[in-house]
């Protein structure tokens, strides 16, 4: 408990982690006292009955918004941490086997990188039909791989030529062991600042390819979907528009200030 | 005045209260009640500190880390580190009290008045600028003379240093200078600009003994040629043996004694600079070197009354009680102890001890032949040889690129580029250590140069030393935990210290840990790499006398690499002399110390720093 305090005096790690948790509560819990069902009907298209009008199927807005997250905000969690654990797999083991495996991890590593993260995804998504929702946790997690393999490589390097991991294999413990044990332990504080980049932008990037036509359920309430389909009654209606953008914001600056938080106490030692 | 911190609360004045008398010092430096306290809480870092540098005269301040002594030399600028700020005193330079003057005057004094050599000179000088270059700007700062004339200036304080000015060296950027070369730039541009007062850090650490030697010698005769006053900072009393014309000794921020140099080594009146003398190793004889218990106090957690009394052997609850004021007890010999007079004799032959006979009968159990290392297509170790009986200290010397470490790390399987024969109990070795079997592993262990990274910040000390036994089977569960206990018991470690990580431990706590989690495999063979080079002497003394009870109670065999001769001659049997990988000269530590063959090792003995 007390390695937590160093956090809860950071007042970045405070507001990012309050704002986090209250947008993720809202998705999560929205649903149960939204005015109206997400396929509700309440009116004629893009009028501004309710509290933020309805949408392009004459939908209840802010019904719309409170359903929405909960995909988008599960699928990117989900996304996130497999980026991180496969990244991490691969950053760790490249620094640590070092020579031609570090090459020619990093190499291919370097190749991925070279597409921009949504081109990607929309390749992939573009072939399949009706992708189901684990579609998009394997590209937008395949997607942020490199990347974090990239920053754990270069935490990793600092901490695998440090004697204690020698004095590890001077006693004969297996690789696994050194990599677990001895190493990852070392690397927490850097890779949790990296994982709450990886959330900001994993939001992003589903809020991006629901917009583009690309949600899981195209019926279903979807922040990014919403922005797609209300934008032409953009003067008309804004609400349809600014509350699911106002949402996905507020969530990425707080993902953003957490890891802003996490960086900065470790910067100072916080680790 | 009482060792309370109630006074000091520091106040946006950065000075003291005016003093009478603190003008008028004349040349040298005059440092009267200086006080400098961390901003936050106000506790002291320093206090009670008066010093007097003349002209001409080397001061030697020593004290172990967290003593304050380079907060006491950083003064003499009237510069306090990030979080500490001189709350009270003067600093007297030429007639000012620099502690008075606005920063611009000071500026002005610093460099030209009152210069500073760092630890560090690597990182003093600018890398992106040329030798002739960062000289020649520092007399044009001080407007001083024509353009031509700064050059010859800048060429001839190069040449009292002993480099040469030519051209060619002055177009030198810092990363084309070797070490010693680097240090002697920064002492001919500390002189450069005709300073009064010299401030040396630690200028020495990290050097070779000969360069170090170089250095010393011409920092005494730049002081002496140009009347000087030098405060010379160190951790070492042998460096300030041969050196210094005055010592004090500090202890918890405060000066414990100070005295003339032959009166400090002949008579120490300080129970804490006997016990230092104590633990220093000489060169002309073997010691039974003791440490001092305990560690250094910091800030904040310095005791009442005498600050060292919970650490002397002389103590009375008197101690614990009153805070000894400084008494004269010699010429010019000041000592803060109340019963210094009470003291028994004492001799710096004190603990000295015969050297090792050489044993007609060995038990050879690591025999090393024809061993050759490589750093990639380059061979850094030629052709050594060991034979490392049962129960006996072998000591690698040697300055460093001498292949000393390369060697060692060799034998202990943590370099896999190399040929050769390790044998071990009449078997062959593997070269690397996942090579080797897992009984082999046990027997070798191997013990790191810095304790600061060479445990694992994240894991506790019980899952530190408990890790061999699980792995080689020796124990485990509450039984791993037991033996545990008993070896932090036998490197003088509570069994408080099982939960903890190594953040709340000290250095030489740590190397303690490091040494448990080696005797925790039951090896017969300790590989000790520079174990004692980042330790204070006084923890040195006690890691010293630890590894020859180890010797004699356990008959553990050490390859002990060092680059300290007088170390050798306390602790080793026999010793390898390496010169560029390979071994000039090799022997029982007696004969090679009393009748050094080489040149090398002539050299290398006649340049180590020692008391005696």
């Amino acid at each position: 408990m007390t390695a937590l305090l160093p956090y809860l005096r950071s007042r970045r790690f405070v507001v990012g982690l309050v704002v986090t948790l209250a947008v993720a509560l809202l998705a999560v819990t929205g649903p149960s006292f939204a005015p109206h069902g997400q396929n509700d009907i309440v009116g004629r298209p893009f009028t501004t009955d309710g509290a933020f009008g309805t949408d392009y199927l004459g939908q209840d807005v802010l019904s719309r918004v409170l359903a929405g997250g909960r995909s988008i905000l599960l699928v990117s969690l989900l996304a996130t941490i497999l980026g991180m654990v496969l990244g991490v797999l691969i950053g760790v083991v490249a620094a640590y086997a070092g020579g031609w495996i570090d090459e020619a991890l990093m190499r291919l590593n370097d190749v991925v990188l070279a597409f921009p993260q949504i081109l990607l995804a929309l390749l992939v998504l573009t072939a399949i039909s009706e992708p189901a929702w684990w579609v998009i946790v394997l590209l937008v997690g395949f997607s942020h791989a490199p990347r974090v393999a990239r920053v754990a490589r270069g935490v990793a390097l600092g901490i695998v030529p440090r004697d204690f991991v020698t004095a590890a294999e001077a006693l004969g413990e297996s690789r696994a062991r050194v990599l677990l044990a001895e190493v990852l332990p070392n690397m927490t504080a850097p890779l949790l600042a990296e994982a709450g980049l990886r959330l900001t932008y994993s939001i992003g990037m589903v809020a991006g390819i629901g917009f583009l036509g690309f949600a899981t359920n195209p019926g279903a309430a979807d922040w990014g979907q919403m922005i797609n389909e209300n934008r032409l009654a953009l003067l008309v209606q804004p609400w349809a528009v600014v509350l699911p953008v106002l949402v996905i914001g507020v969530f990425t600056i707080g993902t953003n200030l957490l890891a802003d938080g996490v960086a900065q106490v470790a910067g100072k030692g916080g680790q | 005045m009482p060792a309370t911190a109630a006074e000091g609360a520091p106040s946006d004045d950065q000075h003291g209260p005016d003093r009478p008398g603190s003008h008028g010092a004349g040349t040298g430096a005059r440092v009267t009640d200086l006080r400098v306290a961390l901003t936050g809480s106000g506790i002291d870092v320093v206090d009670d500190i008066d010093l007097v540098l003349e002209p001409g005269e080397i001061v030697g301040l020593v004290g172990e880390s967290g003593s304050g002594k380079t907060t006491v030399g950083t003064a003499l600028l009237a510069y306090s580190r990030a979080g500490a700020r001189i709350t009270q005193g003067a600093v007297d330079i030429d007639g000012h009290d620099l502690l008075r003057l606005d920063l611009g005057a000071v500026r002005a004094m610093r460099g030209r008045r009152v210069a500073y050599v760092p630890q560090d000179p690597g990182a003093a000088l600018n890398p992106a600028i040329r030798i002739g270059r960062q000289m020649v700007e520092l007399l044009e700062l001080a407007k001083e003379g024509s353009a031509a004339d700064r050059l010859a200036r800048a060429r001839a304080g190069l040449a009292e240093v002993g480099l040469p000015g030519d051209e060619e060296f002055l177009a030198r950027y810092p990363h084309q200078l070797s070490g010693g070369q680097v240090q002697r730039v920064a002492l001919a541009m500390a002189f450069l600009p005709r300073p009064k007062v010299l401030v040396l850090d630690e200028p020495t650490t990290g050097l070779d003994v000969t360069t170090q030697n170089l250095v010393l010698r011409t920092v005494k005769d730049l002081c002496a040629a140009h009347d000087v006053a030098a405060l010379y900072v160190t951790h070492d009393l042998a460096v300030v043996a041969n050196l210094a014309d005055r010592v004090a000794v500090m202890y918890a921020g405060r000066i414990a004694e100070i005295g003339p140099r032959e009166e400090i080594f002949a008579r120490p009146a300080h129970p804490y600079t006997r016990a230092l003398l104590d633990a220093i190793p000489h060169l002309s004889s073997a010691r039974a070197l003791a440490g001092i218990p305990g560690s250094t106090p910091g800030p904040g957690r310095r005791p009442q009354g005498c600050r060292f009394h919970d650490r002397c052997a002389y103590a009375t609850d008197e101690c614990a009680r009153v805070d000894p004021p400084p008494e004269t007890v010699g010429p010019a010999h000041v000592v803060r102890c109340l019963h210094h007079a009470e003291l028994p004799p004492w001799s710096i032959d004190t603990g000295d001890i015969a050297d090792t006979a050489p044993s007609a009968q060995r038990d050879v159990v690591l025999r090393v032949e024809h061993l050759d290392v490589f750093y990639g297509r380059t061979q850094v170790v030629f052709d050594v040889n060991v034979d490392l009986a049962r129960a006996e200290v072998l000591a690698f010397v040697g300055e460093s690129g001498s292949g000393k470490t390369t060697t060692a790390r060799a034998i202990g399987g943590l370099s896999r580029q190399w040929t050769g024969r390790v044998e071990l109990g009449g078997h062959e070795l593997a070269r690397g250590a996942r090579g080797r079997s897992a009984a082999d592993r046990k027997r070798i262990q191997y013990i790191f140069q810095n304790p600061y990274l060479s445990l694992n910040p994240r894991l506790t000390i019980e899952q530190i030393v408990t890790r061999p036994m699980e792995l080689f089977g020796i124990a485990k569960g509450k039984a791993a935990t037991d033996r545990a206990v008993e070896l932090l018991d036998a490197v003088a470690l509570g069994p408080t210290v099982l939960t903890y990580r190594t953040n709340r431990l000290s250095g030489g706590e740590r190397q303690r840990v490091a040494i448990a989690r080696a005797l925790a495999a039951e090896p017969d063979v300790l590989v000790c790499d520079e174990i004692t080079s980042a330790l204070d002497v006084s923890v040195q003394g006690s890691i010293v006398a630890l590894l020859d009870r180890l010797k004699r109670e356990r008959g553990i065999s050490m390859l002990f690499v060092t680059h300290n001769l007088a170390l050798v001659r306390s602790i080793a049997d026999r010793v390898q002399v390496l010169q560029r990988g390979r071994v000039v000269e090799q022997g029982f530590v007696v004969e090679v110390m009393e009748n050094p063959q080489e040149d090398y090792t002539k050299t290398l003995l006649a340049n180590t720093p020692t008391l005696r």
